[in-house]
């Protein structure tokens, strides 16, 4: 920890090593993002009977992925911290989807 | 903002020179408080804000007390007091116990404790307390154009279509205040992280960190699901999409899911800190290392990982199934192991020490003692048998007060009253303060202890009349509210005081050991003059055989 000792007002003056891609790349992933918005809805429109929702929740994730890989510049980021974060911040929604479902599946009135 | 970094800079370097200078007279305008990033001033504008909302929500806990001092409804209609306690209870949870100990205590402490200038993100932390004044102001105004009546859980079906009150006016602002907490959050752990003094080691951090390290992972990992739960609900009574009204095809028990998975881990938000005082003051106060520092450190961890498995323990009797119930309570058991795990280092601590009855120790054992109580009843609400005849019923009212109040509360009072002198540079009167802590005790037992007996025999909770039998415990803890206010009344009045008239403290008026002790009182705009290096083990007291200089009594 003796590396960063900072002068001004607490700033933390942690090397920016991450991957910086040109602009014209985050243009592209947004362009991306807007099809696949684009493709929900088209989807919606389709009768899939239970199909929809796993369509659109694929989509969603697709599109979830892709802003936490590149906008939150998770790729390529020095920090283990970072990738901590993101992996704990995972595991505790599968807490959530499990421990919920363990209600849900076992209800015996439904 | 670049010439405003520099002019900042340029008041330090004469701090330097000018060892009288300190982060409080380091500029008196309104402006240099309302656009600071120093940590401890934003600590302090915390303090003002959390002690404003405190006796706001302390006025609607009087307004019960008082409507619950006879059986009859004559103070107020039942809708008022559904909203009289909607308003208590979002008010103290949202807007008192879930910053208090943290941006008060945790934004005051945490650089100075580790031997840093500020914490890592000094805007962030302003735009924390910024969006904690904008989610504060929408909910007074919520409150003044009428309120709001779900209760502060907000239980659908009846908050997406039941209630005419200001549903998504009162969402709204709770949501504003998670982000608030949220950033709170993530400047402690990149803080703790990143910036540590050299020599400062995991294993040599002070437990008060290791408890804020511990409550920013549930800010973060918590915070946002409550969020967006909220979101759904507004997005339900806006556009009548089918989320959770069974009307609709939705499923008013996901709300329930939902609002706990957060909700639950919020009351290990609001204890936590507290803990962490409280392993500050039982140390420091006894003169000996803390007994079983990795066990206090890591029982930390442990109730946050754990907290987040137990939410459903709310819901046992809301139409959750049987199976699910029981592994909930089976899981609600495991998270007493932490929990009894520091109450039993804290002891051994105390065992064969020498210990000051100084004021932050006698709330210190004021935590303790209620604490535990809490804390026990609470596993007999995780038994699944006892919470079927308990639940909704005011067994549970005095359950979360023992823990939120006599913990909370109890640790906060004891940790302000511990750091008092590094913040202000002044004392406080110690003759008042003890008096001060024996109303609080006095006047908390009174209040809620005859509310365990009131749930037992069946008095429900949320009702603003019952039946005549009920009313000597009923003006029990009335009267015991009453004493209770004096009790907190007298703090800030002394507090407030001690600012003018209190002596002036000396840099370590305790003796204690932590690096907040070793800067001037008040610290500096920069903490520290030159970075402390550590070399030592935290809680060294076998090395600093004097007893605290401010010792009161003859021990």
């Amino acid at each position: 920890m003796v590396e960063q000792q900072h002068e001004v007002e607490g700033d933390l003056t942690v090397e920016h090593e991450h991957t910086t891609h040109s602009q014209g790349f985050y243009l592209a992933i947004g362009a991306a993002l807007l099809v696949l918005t684009a493709t929900t809805v088209a989807a919606a429109f389709v009768n899939l009977g239970p199909f929809n929702p796993v369509i659109a929740l694929l989509i969603a994730t697709i599109k979830a992925t892709l802003v936490i890989i590149f906008f939150m510049h998770v790729k390529g980021a020095s920090e283990k911290l970072t990738g901590a974060i993101v992996v704990s911040g995972f595991f505790f929604l599968a807490i959530l989807i499990a421990l919920s479902l363990a209600d849900y599946m076992t209800r015996s009135w439904r | 903002m670049a010439s405003k970094a520099a002019s900042t800079e340029n008041t330090a370097m004469s701090a330097n020179q000018a060892p009288k200078l300190n982060y409080l007279n380091n500029g008196h305008s309104l402006k240099s408080w309302l656009l600071t990033t120093d940590h401890k001033r934003i600590a302090m504008l915390y303090l003002i804000s959390v002690t404003t909302f405190f006796f706001i929500g302390g006025f609607f806990a009087m307004l019960i007390r008082l409507e619950l001092l006879t059986p009859q409804g004559d103070l107020m209609q039942a809708d008022t007091y559904n909203k009289v306690f909607t308003m208590h209870g979002m008010t103290m949870v949202f807007f008192f116990l879930i910053p208090v100990v943290p941006a008060v205590l945790g934004n005051f402490l945490v650089p100075l404790m580790i031997g840093a200038k500020d914490l890592a993100f000094p805007r962030i932390n302003l735009l924390s307390w910024y969006l904690y004044i904008i989610a504060g102001t929408l909910f007074l105004h919520c409150m003044l154009i009428g309120g709001v009546d779900t209760g502060w859980t907000f239980y659908t079906p009846y908050s997406t279509v039941g209630s005419n009150t200001n549903v998504i006016e009162a969402g709204l602002a709770v949501f504003i205040a998670g982000f608030s907490s949220i950033f709170t959050g993530l400047n402690f752990i990149v803080t703790i992280h990143r910036m540590r003094a050299p020599g400062l080691t995991w294993d040599r951090l002070p437990l008060f960190i290791w408890a804020n390290y511990a409550t920013s992972l549930i800010m973060i990992l918590g915070t946002p699901v409550v969020a967006i739960t909220i979101v759904l609900v507004a997005v339900e009574r806006l556009f009548h999409l089918g989320i959770f009204d069974p009307a609709l095809g939705g499923d008013p028990l996901l709300f329930q899911h939902l609002f706990w998975f957060y909700s639950h881990p919020a009351v290990y938000i609001m204890i936590l800190p507290s803990m962490g005082v409280v392993s500050e003051l039982i140390t420091c106060f006894s003169r000996k290392r803390i007994f079983g520092y990795k066990f206090i450190a890591l029982s930390s961890i442990a109730i946050a990982v754990i907290g987040f498995l137990v939410w459903a323990h709310h819901m046992f009797v809301a139409g959750i199934s049987l199976y699910a119930a029981m592994i909930f309570s089976f899981l609600t058991f495991f998270v007493g192991v932490p929990s009894a795990v520091k109450v039993f280092n804290w002891t051994a601590t105390l065992y064969k020490s020498s210990i000051t009855y100084a004021t932050p120790m006698l709330y210190a054992f004021g935590f303790i003692g209620l604490f535990t109580i809490g804390g026990l009843t609470g596993l007999f609400l995780a038994t699944l048998g006892i919470d079927v005849h308990v639940t909704d019923t005011y067994f549970v009212v005095a359950h979360f007060h023992y823990v939120m109040v006599g913990g909370v509360l109890m640790g906060f009072l004891g940790g302000m009253h511990f750091w008092w002198p590094k913040i202000s540079g002044r004392m406080y009167p110690e003759g008042w303060a003890r008096l001060s802590a024996l109303l609080v005790f006095v006047g908390f037992n009174l209040t809620f202890f005859p509310q365990f007996i009131l749930g037992y025999v069946g008095m429900p909770r949320r009702y603003w009349q019952y039946p005549p039998e009920f009313q000597v415990l009923n003006v029990l803890s009335t009267a015991g509210a009453s004493v209770l206010a004096v009790g907190y009344l007298l703090p800030m009045i002394y507090f407030l005081w001690s600012l003018k008239y209190g002596p002036i403290a000396s840099d370590n008026p305790w003796n204690a050991a932590g690096l907040e002790w070793k800067t001037t009182s008040p610290p500096p705009t920069f903490n520290f003059d030159e970075t402390p290096v550590v070399t030592w083990e935290a809680y060294n007291y076998d090395e600093i055989p004097d007893v605290p200089l401010e010792a009161p009594v003859a021990r």
